[in-house]
C-alpha cells in the first residue's frame, strides 16, 4: 500500500495542477451554443436494441420510427432527424453513445428505458447542456438529483404505484367483491424494489383498501424456475396476487400457477409491465387472459392515439399499437415534447431548448393523465393510470369509466383448458 | 532491468514520456466524446494494472474483480451519502473493505491450497454472493439502485469529486499513471520477483524458501486495494449504483479481457488492452453505423470474432509482439 | 488444513444449518413435500446439463465458458423443431443431440484443440468470445422474442396426495437420469470410452500405447455438447428461451459441477440434486430472490473443505 501512495503521490499533484489549467482550456473550444445554428432538430434516440433489455428497447423504438410522419399532423412542420444508438442494456456504453450522439450534433436526447442508464445519461446531457428527455425510467431519484436538463414524461414508482392501488379500489368497487388478504410477490430488480418501496409507504396510509398483505415474496429477476415461489404464495391461500414482474417472469409464473393448481381470485399489477405485451399473449394464449395491470396507457379516444395508431398500422402492417402501448405511447410522447419544445423556442440551442422544454404545456395528448407539464424537477406529474384487463389475448382497458373498452371481469373464471 | 537492454528500456522510458505529455494535453483537443473515451480506457488501464499484479505478476486468476470495484463504490459512496463524508476520506474506508474482503478470501483460498481454475471459481462466487446480499441490502438502496446527489452543472468541486469530465479525466490519468508507477515499482522489487518465482513454478519457489502464502496474500491484497479505488473513481463519476451492474461476473470479464489483450504481466499490456478494446468496440459501432447497418447483435459478434482472433493468433497478448517491432527490447513473456 | 479455520468454519457451518432447519420445521408439511419434490426435479434437469461440463472437464481439463451459451442454441433448435413440425421436445432430443454432437467435434477439433496446453485465461478468453458469438449471433438471428415449446400437456400435473408434481417436470428428469445411465455405461462398457478414460486418468500413459489423444478430446467434446443439447431440448419445454439467457445457465452448470466434483459423472447429477433442493429450501424458509446466495455460499464451503467436490475424485 505505501507503495502505490509514494509512487503516486507527486504524479497526482502534478496532475492536479495540470487539470485546473486544462479545464479552462477544454471549456473554450466546444461550448454548446457552438451548435445553435436553426436547422433540423436533430433527436439523439438511445434505447437497448440488444442484450438483456432487447425486447422492450425494440418495442419502444417503433414509437420512434412513426414520428417523423405523426409529428407533422400534429403541428409540427419543423424537420426532425431522428440520431439513433444502441445502449447495448449497458451502463457504459449508455454514457459513451450519448456522447457519441451530441459529438455527431444531437440537440436533444430521448430514451433510453432503464433507470441505470437514464442516470448515466442524464450527467451526460447536464455536462453538454443539452436536453435529455426520458421516455420511460421510474427509478424516483432520477430526478431528485438537482438536474437541470433533464425531463421526464413518466411517472416515478411512487406515482405509479398510487395510481395503480387507487385503481384496485375502483375495481373492487364496480365488480363488488370483497377481499381480505393478498399475497405481494415481485421481482427483486431494480424496477421491482422501487416498487416495493413505494408499496410498503404507500399502502399502510390508506384506509379504503380492504385487503392486507399476508406475504411478501420476493424472486430473482434471473429465476428459470419459480415453482418454490409460487408453491409458497399458494399456501398463504391469500385471495388475489398483487404482481410486480417483468415479462419473462410474468411467463413463468402463470404457467406454474397452473400446474400447481392455484387458482386466486385474480392477479394484478400494481405498476408495471409484463402482462400487456406482445409476448405475453403469443406465450401464454388463453391464459393470458383476466390478468390485470395498472398501468400509464394510451386513452383510445384521443384523437393523437388515432393518428399514432393510422401510422403505426401502415408502417408495421403486420403488428398492432396495443401491445406496445406503453412503450411506443411514452417514446412517441418524448419525441413530440421535443419537437414542441423546438418549435416554440425557434433555436436548437441546448438552454433554449430546456427552457422551452421547461415552459411545455400540451394538453392534446396521446396517454391517458392530465396535460404535459414538467415541475421545476423536470417531473411530469398527473400521469394516470388505467386498468388494462386481457380479454382474447388483448389488452382491454377496463377502467377508469371514461375510457374503457370493456367492463372489468373479477374475480377471473378458472382457468380451463 | 538496467542490464544489457539498457537502451532499449531508455527509448521505452521516451516513448513513455512522449505517451504522457500527449494525454496530459489531449483535452485541449479532444471533443466530449473522446474525452469521455479517453476516461474508459484509462479506467480500464488502470483497473486492469490492478488485477495484472495478481494474475500477471503472481500467477492468481481472479474472475471476480468486480466485488472490490463494488465494495470500494459501495463503501465511499455510502459514507457521502449518509454522512457527507468526502470521498478522500471515504476512499480509506473503501480501501479497508475492499482489504478486508481480499484478505478473507485469499486467506482462506490460500491456506487451503486452492489454485488454477478452483481459485478463479472461488473469487466468482465471493461476487456473486456479495452481488445478491446486496441486491437486499437497504442501507445502500438494494437492488432499486443507490444515487449520489448531482450538483449544479459547471461547478468544479474537487473536494467532493463533482465536477466536469476533465476533472475526472485527469483524475483517471493521475491513477493509470500511479498503477503504472506502482506495477513498475514492485516488479522491479524483491516482492515481484517473488511474485514471478511463484507464477513460473510455486513448489519450486516454495522449495527456494519463499513464503509463497505470504506473497500470494500481498498479491491479492495489493490488487484488492488498487481496486477499491477504481470503485471509488466509478461510484463518483456515475453517480449511481446497482448490485446487478458493478457486481456482476460480466463487470469481471470487462476488467480483464484488457490485460490479456494487452500482454498478460506486462506492464504496458493493461494500458494497450484498454486502449484496443474501447476503440474496437467504438470503432465497430462507428464502422456498422457508417454501412448503414443497424441490425442489434452485428456489432458484438465482430468484438467477439475480434477477441478469437487475438486469442488464437496473438496467444502472449498484442504488446509483447508490438514491443519487439518498436524495438522496445525483447519481447519474452513477462519482459 | 489449519485444523483451527476448520473448526470456526464448521460451528458458523452448524448454525446456519440449525436456524435453516428451526425455519423449514415451521413450515407446513404439504409445502415442504411440494417444494422438495420440485427442487429434486429441477435439479436432475440441472444436472444433466452440468453433466457435459463436467465429462469436457475432466477429460479436456478445459473449462468450457461457452456451455449456457451452447445450451441456449439447444433451446432454439428444439423450438424451431417445434414450432415448424409440431416435434415433440422429447423426439427433438436424438437429433438435437447428435447435431450437436458434431458441433462440439467440430468445434474441439477446429478451434479448442490448440489451446488444450495453454494456460487457464487463454482458454478462458477463448471461450469467452466464442459465448459472445452465440449471444449476439442468436440476437441476430432470432430477435430479442422470448420462445418456447409448449407442447399439450405442457400445464398437466400429477396429484399424489397432498403433492401436485408437475408432469414435464418428471419426463424430463427421468430422461436425464436415463441419459446419464447411459452415458457412465458407455464409459464403462465400450472401448472407446475406455480410452476416453485411460486420456483423462493418465494422459502420457495413453500417448504412451498410442492413441489418437486429439481426436478423443474432439469426442468427448462432442458427448458433453451433445449432454448440453439434450439438456437444452429439455429445458425448451420449462423456460422461454432469449438470446441473452447463456450466462446465467454457464454460472449454473459450474457451481453444480464443483459442489458435485469437476470431472465426476455422478458428482454432476448430485450436485444438480443438491442445488436444486437448496435452493428451493433456501428459497421457502429465507426469501426467494436470496436463494442462489445458498449456492454460492455451499460453492464457497465446498471448494474450502473437499475441493475435488462431494463425489470427485482426490487428485485434480
Amino acid at each position: 500500500m505505501t507503495d502505490t501512495r509514494r509512487a503516486s503521490a507527486p504524479s497526482r499533484r502534478r496532475m492536479l495542477k495540470a487539470a485546473a489549467s486544462a479545464t479552462a482550456l477544454a471549456a473554450l473550444p466546444f461550448p454548446a451554443i457552438v451548435r445553435a445554428q436553426s436547422g433540423p432538430l436533430n433527436i439523439g434516440v438511445l434505447l437497448p436494441v440488444s442484450g438483456v433489455q432487447a425486447l422492450i428497447g425494440q418495442s419502444c423504438k417503433l414509437g420512434v420510427d412513426i414520428a417523423p410522419a405523426v409529428l407533422p399532423e400534429l403541428g409540427y412542420s419543423a424537420p426532425i432527424k431522428v440520431l439513433f444508438a444502441d445502449t447495448e442494456t449497458n451502463v457504459d456504453v449508455a454514457r459513451s453513445r450519448a456522447e457519441k450522439l451530441i459529438a455527431d450534433g444531437a440537440n436533444v436526447l430521448v430514451g433510453p428505458f432503464d433507470s441505470g442508464a437514464a442516470g448515466a445519461i442524464a450527467q451526460v446531457a447536464e455536462q453538454k447542456g443539452v436536453p435529455f428527455v426520458i421516455n420511460i425510467a421510474a427509478a424516483p431519484q432520477i430526478t431528485e438529483q438537482g438536474y437541470k436538463f433533464v425531463f421526464r414524461n413518466f411517472p416515478t414508482s411512487v406515482d405509479l404505484v398510487r395510481n395503480g392501488l387507487a385503481l384496485m379500489r375502483d375495481l373492487f368497487q364496480a365488480t363488488n367483491t370483497a377481499l381480505r388478504t393478498c399475497v405481494f410477490m415481485h421481482v427483486n430488480d431494480t424496477f421491482g424494489q422501487a416498487n416495493r418501496k413505494a408499496i410498503d409507504a404507500i399502502l399502510p396510509t390508506l384506509n379504503y383498501l380492504p385487503f392486507r398483505v399476508v406475504e411478501t415474496i420476493s424472486y430473482d429477476p434471473a429465476a428459470k424456475d419459480l415453482s418454490v415461489e409460487v408453491a409458497k404464495a399458494k399456501a398463504t391461500n391469500a385471495d388475489f396476487l398483487m404482481l410486480v414482474c417483468r415479462l419473462n417472469d410474468a411467463i413463468l409464473l402463470r404457467r406454474e400457477m397452473v400446474k400447481q393448481r392455484w387458482n386466486p381470485m385474480g392477479i394484478i399489477g400494481p405498476g408495471n409491465p409484463g402482462m400487456y405485451e406482445a409476448q405475453f399473449y403469443k406465450a401464454l394464449g388463453k391464459l393470458s387472459d383476466y390478468c390485470i395491470s395498472n398501468v400509464p396507457w394510451y386513452n383510445p379516444k384521443s384523437p393523437v392515439t388515432a393518428k399514432v395508431e393510422a401510422a403505426f398500422t401502415k408502417a408495421f402492417p403486420q403488428d398492432k399499437l396495443m401491445y406496445h402501448a406503453l412503450n411506443v405511447g411514452f417514446t412517441f410522447e418524448a419525441i413530440m415534447v421535443a419537437a414542441d419544445a423546438y418549435k416554440r423556442a425557434g433555436s436548437t440551442a441546448g438552454k433554449a431548448l430546456a427552457d422551452a422544454i421547461r415552459a411545455t404545456d400540451i394538453a392534446q395528448r396521446m396517454m391517458i393523465g392530465g396535460p404535459i407539464k414538467f415541475n421545476a424537477k423536470g417531473q411530469v406529474e398527473g400521469i394516470a393510470s388505467a386498468a388494462i384487463q386481457n380479454f382474447d389475448q388483448q389488452p382491454k382497458v377496463v377502467l377508469p369509466a371514461a375510457a374503457a373498452q370493456a367492463k372489468p371481469v373479477f374475480p377471473q373464471p378458472e382457468y380451463k383448458r | 532491468m538496467a542490464t544489457g537492454a539498457g537502451r532499449q528500456t531508455a527509448r521505452a522510458a521516451l516513448a513513455l514520456g512522449g505517451l504522457f505529455v500527449v494525454l496530459l494535453v489531449l483535452p485541449a483537443f479532444a471533443n466530449p466524446y473522446v474525452l469521455s473515451a479517453a476516461i474508459l480506457v484509462l479506467y480500464f488501464a488502470y483497473v486492469g494494472q490492478a488485477w495484472n499484479l495478481m494474475m500477471g505478476f503472481a500467477g492468481q486468476l481472479s474472475l471476480g474483480h468486480s466485488l472490490y470495484v463494488g465494495l470500494g463504490a459501495y463503501a465511499s459512496a455510502a459514507l457521502f451519502v449518509h454522512y457527507g463524508i468526502s470521498p478522500w476520506i471515504g476512499l480509506v474506508a473503501a480501501v479497508a473493505v475492499s482489504l478486508a474482503a481480499g484478505a478473507v478470501i485469499g486467506f482462506l483460498a490460500f491456506r487451503f491450497g486452492i489454485g488454477g481454475v478452483y481459485f478463479a471459481l472461488l473469487t466468482i462466487a465471493f461476487a456473486e454472493f456479495t452481488r445478491i446480499g446486496f441486491d437486499h441490502f437497504d442501507w445502500v438502496g438494494g437492488s432499486g439502485g443507490f444515487f449520489l446527489p448531482v450538483k449544479e452543472h459547471g461547478v468544479t468541486d474537487l473536494a467532493n469529486l463533482r465536477g466536469p469530465p476533465v476533472m475526472f479525466y485527469y483524475i483517471a490519468l493521475a491513477m493509470a499513471a500511479g498503477a503504472f508507477l506502482a506495477a513498475w515499482r514492485l516488479r522491479a522489487s524483491r516482492i515481484g520477483y517473488y511474485w514471478l518465482a511463484i507464477r513460473e513454478n510455486e513448489d519450486a519457489a516454495q522449495a527456494l524458501g519463499i513464503n509463497t502464502f505470504r506473497y500470494k496474500m500481498l498479491a491479492i491484497l495489493f490488487s484488492s486495494a488498487m481496486t477499491a479505488l477504481a470503485g471509488v473513481f466509478f461510484a463518483f463519476y456515475y453517480n449511481n449504483l446497482f448490485p446487478e451492474q458493478i457486481f456482476s461476473m460480466a463487470r469481471s470479464i470487462e476488467i480483464i479481457l484488457g490485460p490479456i489483450i494487452g500482454g498478460l504481466g506486462t506492464l504496458f499490456g493493461p494500458v494497450l488492452g484498454a486502449f484496443v478494446l474501447t476503440f474496437l468496440g467504438d470503432g465497430l459501432t462507428e464502422v456498422t453505423d457508417a454501412f448503414g447497418i443497424q441490425i442489434p447483435g452485428l456489432k458484438q459478434v465482430f468484438y467477439g470474432v475480434a477477441l478469437l482472433v487475438v486469442v488464437v493468433f496473438v496467444p502472449n497478448g498484442i504488446w509483447p509482439a508490438l514491443a519487439r517491432r518498436l524495438g522496445f527490447g525483447p519481447a519474452k513473456k513477462g519482459e | 488444513m489449519p485444523a483451527k479455520t476448520l473448526a470456526t468454519l464448521a460451528g458458523i457451518a452448524a448454525a446456519l444449518v440449525a436456524l435453516y432447519v428451526w425455519r423449514l420445521a415451521a413450515l407446513p408439511g404439504a409445502l415442504l413435500g411440494n417444494v422438495v419434490v420440485a427442487g429434486v426435479l429441477t435439479g436432475l434437469i440441472y444436472g444433466l446439463m452440468a453433466l457435459g461440463l463436467s465429462v469436457i472437464f475432466g477429460v479436456v481439463r478445459v473449462v468450457n465458458f461457452a456451455h449456457g451459451e451452447m445450451m441456449t442454441i439447444a433451446m432454439y433448435a428444439a423450438v424451431l423443431l417445434f414450432g415448424a413440425f409440431r416435434l415433440d421436445p422429447f423426439l427433438a432430443l436424438a437429433p438435437v443431440a447428435v447435431a450437436f454432437f458434431a458441433f462440439g467435434y467440430a468445434l474441439q477439433a477446429g478451434l479448442i484443440n490448440p489451446f488444450v496446453e495453454r494456460p487457464e485465461h487463454s482458454q478462458f478468453m477463448l471461450l469467452v468470445a466464442v459465448a459472445i458469438i452465440m449471444v449476439n449471433g442468436l440476437l441476430m438471428g432470432f430477435g430479442p422474442d422470448a420462445r418456447s415449446a409448449q407442447v399439450d400437456y405442457a400445464l398437466d400435473s400429477f396429484e399424489v396426495g397432498p403433492l401436485v408434481v408437475d408432469k414435464v417436470r418428471v419426463y424430463a428428469a427421468s430422461v436425464a437420469v436415463l441419459l446419464a445411465a447411459g452415458l457412465f455405461a458407455f464409459f464403462r462398457l465400450t472401448a472407446t470410452g475406455r480410452a476416453i478414460r485411460a486420456c483423462a486418468d493418465n494422459l502420457l500413459g495413453a500417448k504412451v500405447v498410442g492413441l489418437d489423444v486429439k481426436r478423443y478430446y474432439a469426442l468427448t467434446f462432442g458427448i458433453g455438447a451433445a449432454l448440453v443439447g439434450a439438456a437444452g431440448v429439455l429445458q425448451a419445454m420449462l423456460v422461454d428461451v432469449t438470446p441473452a439467457l447463456g450466462p446465467v445457465y454457464t454460472l449454473l452448470a459450474f457451481v453444480i459441477v464443483i459442489v458435485g466434483g469437476l470431472g465426476s459423472m455422478g458428482g454432476a447429477l448430485a450436485g444438480g440434486v443438491l442445488i436444486g433442493l437448496s435452493e428451493a429450501l433456501a428459497g421457502v424458509a429465507f426469501t426467494p430472490s436470496a436463494k442462489s446466495m445458498f449456492s454460492f455460499a455451499l460453492l464457497i464451503l465446498v471448494l474450502l473443505l473437499r475441493p475435488q467436490g462431494l463425489l470427485g475424485k482426490k487428485a485434480g
